[in-house]
């Protein structure tokens, strides 16, 4: 059984379960003020340290205030602080030890780390401190960053930024069953969102964890930083990975992307979230073998926690406001980023407006890829009339301009233009003219199929997709004359718009 | 040792209303139609008036600018203050 608590007052958590109050849990530790400096000089050592121990007999040459991180004893003589907590360690930021801080009216002014003699010297205003040591040595790890301690560092003074409700469990409840009993798993399990976890994720943003990343629909309702990063939590993500979720929860989050259509549509769409710039790269994203499957973390916890955003804040599930008759499979995740540095075309970010060199994300209401086969054309204008043939059917050979698509170009097809010298725009233009249809073509009726645009279209000639509603990106494995194309949804005013959002650490 | 999770919903409560009493006849009740701008949807409602005006209730018709998104609020707001009751027609 599970316990819900609810922070009453600053330092307190009552506990309920089942109607009754069951705990209250103290969360006091977890409000430590910052510790003040005294005015001086504060030193701040621990035993385990070899430049601590060497640098100890000099502090009886000045005064100063001494804080101790791991033995209550040490520096014999010195009549040291125990920082047993380690609270002036962390709040003040001490990395290395020895430190030497200069405080003035409650201020640091002046810090050394480690033993820089002429350091010393000038801080402190010794000129012969030490003249019998080396000139430098450098210092140890504090206490207050060992990686082993770190976790329950940050929970124990940073815990408190954290507004959310605590779930707390009793010692027989298995944390991914609860997880699945309270409906906020995507039917997959989840990792548990425990404080540590969540401020560690915290680390991969400077927005802080009360700013509001977007309003999220159906249920329209604010989402912060915090909770995106306890879904982050959840669906696997890295810190290096939050920031792309923002980005994308900020443009799916738009009247143009229109996430409450999205998800109320019986079609099988979902936001399909494009990565452009170096970041992709950097934090690991996936733009090339098995380019859309399995076996990449970036790429699936990134495409997870948007969705589960939209799950457990936005209250978009399925069955309620999602309605779709299908759905997808990527409706769980789907997240790629453009194979950038083997393109022969300028990317889809830059043909939206942003500088190659800025990382941003482009979301797009798309239902699950398929392949483009032609392994047998080797000029441009023979795999442009393979390819238009193909976008053809996106949804119904005989329904046009309504839906947008997202052609992805594998690197062997991309290779045969980017040869022949067409840009994205020339290979654009020319799928385009291949795409002009006789309205007799599609007219209700016409080749035996009732579905199609209505009569009065018959003398027209149409365009397959909109000028702007075809969308080309470049990725996938190295080997393989294929591309994939991704159906849209209704697009324009009366459905969804591709969005393109800036990634801001 | 507690093992403590972080909550990752809205934590919003669900409100619950009770829907108005029904009606014991349509006579002289103004009936609102949204037609949600889906095909044949009017339709639907043309025939849907045609009753509702048999039976002595006055009928106005609202349509949504489109069927993706939810009915503007100022469209909400002038059929709560105009009708008494609302039909939303889904079609296809």
């Amino acid at each position: 059984m599970h316990q819900e608590c609810r922070s009453e007052s600053p330092g307190d958590v009552t506990c309920v379960a089942a109607g009754y109050v069951s705990a209250v849990v103290d969360l006091s530790e977890r409000h430590h003020q910052r510790p003040i400096l005294p005015d001086g000089l504060v030193v701040i050592v621990k035993q385990d340290c070899e430049t601590c121990r060497m640098i100890a007999p000099l502090l009886a040459e000045f005064a100063a205030t001494v804080y101790t991180q791991d033995d209550p004893t040490f520096p014999e003589g010195a009549d040291p602080i125990f920082d047993a907590d380690l609270a002036v360690s962390w709040h003040h930021s001490i990395e290395t030890v020895p430190t030497l801080i200069r405080v003035v009216d409650g201020h640091e002014v002046e810090r050394t780390v480690g033993w820089l003699r002429s350091d010393w010297q000038r801080i402190t205003g010794v000129d012969t401190l030490g003249e019998r040591l080396p000139v430098m040595r450098p210092g140890c790890g504090s206490l207050s960053v060992d990686p082993n301690l770190l976790d329950s560092l940050r929970v124990r003074f940073s815990g408190g930024v954290l507004r959310s409700r605590r779930l707390e469990l009793a010692d027989l409840d298995d944390e991914m069953e609860v997880l699945f009993d309270r409906g906020v798993t995507d039917g997959l399990p989840v990792t548990p969102p425990t404080e540590a976890r969540v401020l560690r994720m915290l680390e991969g943003t400077t927005r802080a964890p009360d700013d509001v990343v977007a309003i999220v629909a159906p249920d329209l309702v604010e989402v912060t930083i915090e909770k995106v990063a306890i879904n982050a939590v959840m669906a696997g993500c890295r810190p290096e990975h939050l920031p792309w979720v923002i980005a994308a929860l900020e443009a799916v989050c738009t009247d143009e992307f229109n996430i409450h259509g999205v998800l109320a549509t019986t079609m099988p769409v979902g936001p399909v979230v494009i990565c452009n710039g170096p970041g992709t790269r950097a934090v690991g994203l996936n733009s090339g073998v098995n380019v859309f499957g399995q076996g990449n973390r970036a790429n699936h916890t990134i495409g997870r926690a948007v969705q589960l955003v939209v799950r457990n804040i936005g209250g978009g599930r399925p069955g309620g406001v999602d309605r779709a008759a299908h759905g997808n499979p990527g409706k769980l995740s789907f997240c790629f980023a453009e194979d950038e540095v083997g393109s022969p075309f300028t990317s889809l970010a830059v043909s939206r407006g942003f500088a190659a060199n800025v990382d941003t994300v482009t979301v797009f209401a798309g239902e699950g890829p398929r392949c483009i086969v032609d392994q047998l054309a080797r000029d441009p204008d023979q795999l442009a009339n393979t390819i238009a043939a193909c976008l053809r059917t996106a949804h119904h050979p005989k329904l046009v301009i309504g839906y947008d698509c997202l052609l992805v170009l594998g690197p062997e097809h991309a290779r045969v233009f980017g040869e022949a010298g067409w840009t994205r725009e020339r290979l654009l233009a020319e799928l385009h003219d291949r795409l002009q249809i006789p309205g007799r073509e599609l007219v209700r009726g016409a080749g035996g199929m009732a579905e199609g645009v209505p009569e009065y279209l018959v003398d027209l000639t149409l365009g397959k997709f909109r000028p702007d509603g075809l969308l080309l990106v470049h990725a996938g494995g190295g080997a393989g004359l294929f591309s994939a194309m991704i159906g849209g949804w209704a697009n324009g005013d009366l459905g969804s718009r591709p969005v393109t959002r800036r990634v801001v650490r | 040792m507690t093992r403590v999770l972080l909550d990752p919903t809205n934590e919003r409560s669900v409100l619950q209303r009770s829907r108005v009493e029904r009606p014991a006849s349509l006579h002289g009740k103004t009936i609102g139609l949204l037609d949600i701008s889906k095909p044949r949807g009017d339709v639907f409602l043309n025939r849907i008036e045609q009753r509702l005006t048999g039976l002595g209730a006055t009928v106005l018709r609202f349509k949504k600018p489109t069927f993706t998104k939810p009915a503007p609020v100022d469209l909400r707001h002038e059929i709560a203050t105009r009708c008494e009751m609302v039909i939303e027609a889904l079609a296809d």
